[in-house]
């Protein structure tokens, strides 16, 4: 496996392992980014009003039990005809990969603002602030350590998901395993789940620096 | 949906769907075996305490198809060999349960174990008798999360060739062929909630001090 690290032929080009990382990156934060846009107004809507709860816990259960590989592969063939090209399997991949990290982000947010002292609102809501203040000055700060930690756990689901995607064609760390699956070349692959698994440490390690100067030490000190 | 397709395959499909119930049960139950002393350690001593909940996240963060190919390096295993398969689910489960057991022993009142210490309960029978059972609803939670998940983990083997309902995905696909990808989906998830509700029975049975049952 050493041998195979150490030939510069793959470590660059179109199929390179720096490519592969980039284009794994990259899928990941466009997945990440869309999860984010709808697990977090949801999360934070439930956990301020308390509407919703039930329904929020039962989608995360429903959601935990689908087999993401079987869903990959459900939408690339109901999918695949109707675009045109690679969009046949990135599409369905990354509808899959925002599927799977909606819930912990939405449960993360929700758990994050419902768990927010009630001594804290009810200071700022004698200050006179509108609820949509108090939600964003003082229940969202309050609320980032959960938040961080369903953000935390959604990336980890993605990534690890997105290697799996490469079975579908999608590109990035996975083409590695999968390929060398294919080939029958076992230090590729080993390559690709040691790549992939030091990818997902060092973002799970900046998650956790983001999260270390995003929240507020009067948190953290307390916490 | 061909149905004359599922009737025709119904044997191999059995058989795929009892190779993943051993495949994600198996795991889970020696995950819990192994939790169990580990996380008592964990929640006694501080030390302890931060390192295994440590080593657990980082276990946990390694994405599965990675685990399946590196075990074979590790256990000298063949990459078909079930076993690697078992033992990376085992790990899954085991970095989840550590944590669990040592919240579900932390959420046992200290009431409750002063009144044991002064009914005389040595430390070992205070701890079968007395705090394991009351960490019964915590230790289920964490239980049904590990098995759910495994379930679903279980089917991503098929891409290194591992017999179960993950095979139906990729049969499916190579013949651009629905019916078995929705019938794995759909035996997937009956497994999961199957196994789902079986937790949370026996924890109900084992819990009759609770006015609900076990609730999550």
């Amino acid at each position: 496996m050493i041998a195979w690290f150490s030939d510069p032929t793959h470590w660059t080009g179109s199929d390179g392992v720096f490519a592969l990382v980039i284009q794994h990156l990259i899928y990941s934060g466009v997945a990440l980014f869309f999860a984010c846009l709808i697990g977090l107004p949801i999360g934070l809507y439930v956990g301020h009003t308390g509407r919703g709860v039930v329904l929020i816990a039962g989608l995360a259960n429903a959601l935990r039990s689908l087999p993401s590989l079987g869903l990959i592969v459900l939408l690339v063939i109901l999918f695949g005809p109707v675009f045109a090209s690679d969009m046949a399997f990135i599409v369905p991949s990354i509808i899959v990969l925002v599927l799977l990290a909606v819930p912990p982000i939405m449960s993360g947010t929700y758990a994050g603002v419902a768990a927010v002292d009630p001594a804290a609102v009810d200071a700022a809501r004698g200050m006179g602030k509108r609820p949509l203040d108090i939600l964003f000055d003082v229940e969202l700060p309050c609320a980032l350590p959960l938040i961080f930690s369903g953000l935390r756990s959604a990336t980890l689901q993605i990534i690890s998901t997105a290697t799996i995607a490469a079975y579908v064609s999608l590109g990035g760390l996975g083409r590695l395993i999968i390929d060398g699956r294919a080939q029958n070349d076992y230090y590729q692959m080993a390559a690709g789940a040691v790549l992939v698994g030091a990818l997902a440490l060092l973002v799970d390690l900046a998650i956790g620096i983001l999260s270390r100067l995003t929240v507020s030490p009067g948190l953290t000190r307390r916490l | 949906m061909r149905f004359d397709w599922l009737y025709r395959e119904s044997g191999r499909i059995a058989e795929l769907f009892l190779w993943h119930l051993g495949l994600s049960v198996i795991p889970v139950v020696i995950g819990l075996l192994l939790a169990l002393p580990l996380g008592w350690l964990a929640q006694r001593a501080g030390f302890f305490r931060s390192t295994l909940l440590g080593a657990a996240g980082l276990l946990y963060t390694i994405p599965s198809l990675a685990l399946f190919v590196l075990l074979p390096l590790v256990l000298g295993t063949r990459i078909l060999d079930p076993m690697n398969v078992v033992v990376a689910l085992t790990v899954y489960a085991l970095a989840l349960l550590v944590r669990t057991v040592s919240d579900g022993l932390e959420s046992v009142p200290p009431d409750v174990i002063q009144a044991a210490n002064a009914m005389g309960y040595r430390r070992l029978p205070r701890l079968f008798v007395v705090e394991l059972p009351l960490a019964v609803p915590v230790i289920a939670a964490g239980l049904r999360v590990a098995v759910v998940s495994n379930v679903s983990i279980v089917s991503v083997a098929a891409l290194i060739g591992t017999p179960q309902l993950g095979l139906l995905f990729t049969q499916g696909l190579q013949l651009r062929f629905l019916t078995p990808i929705i019938a794995g989906i759909v035996l997937c998830v009956l497994l999961a909630a199957l196994l789902d509700g079986l937790v949370l029975f026996a924890a109900k049975r084992m819990t009759p001090w609770q006015p609900g049952g076990a609730e999550r």
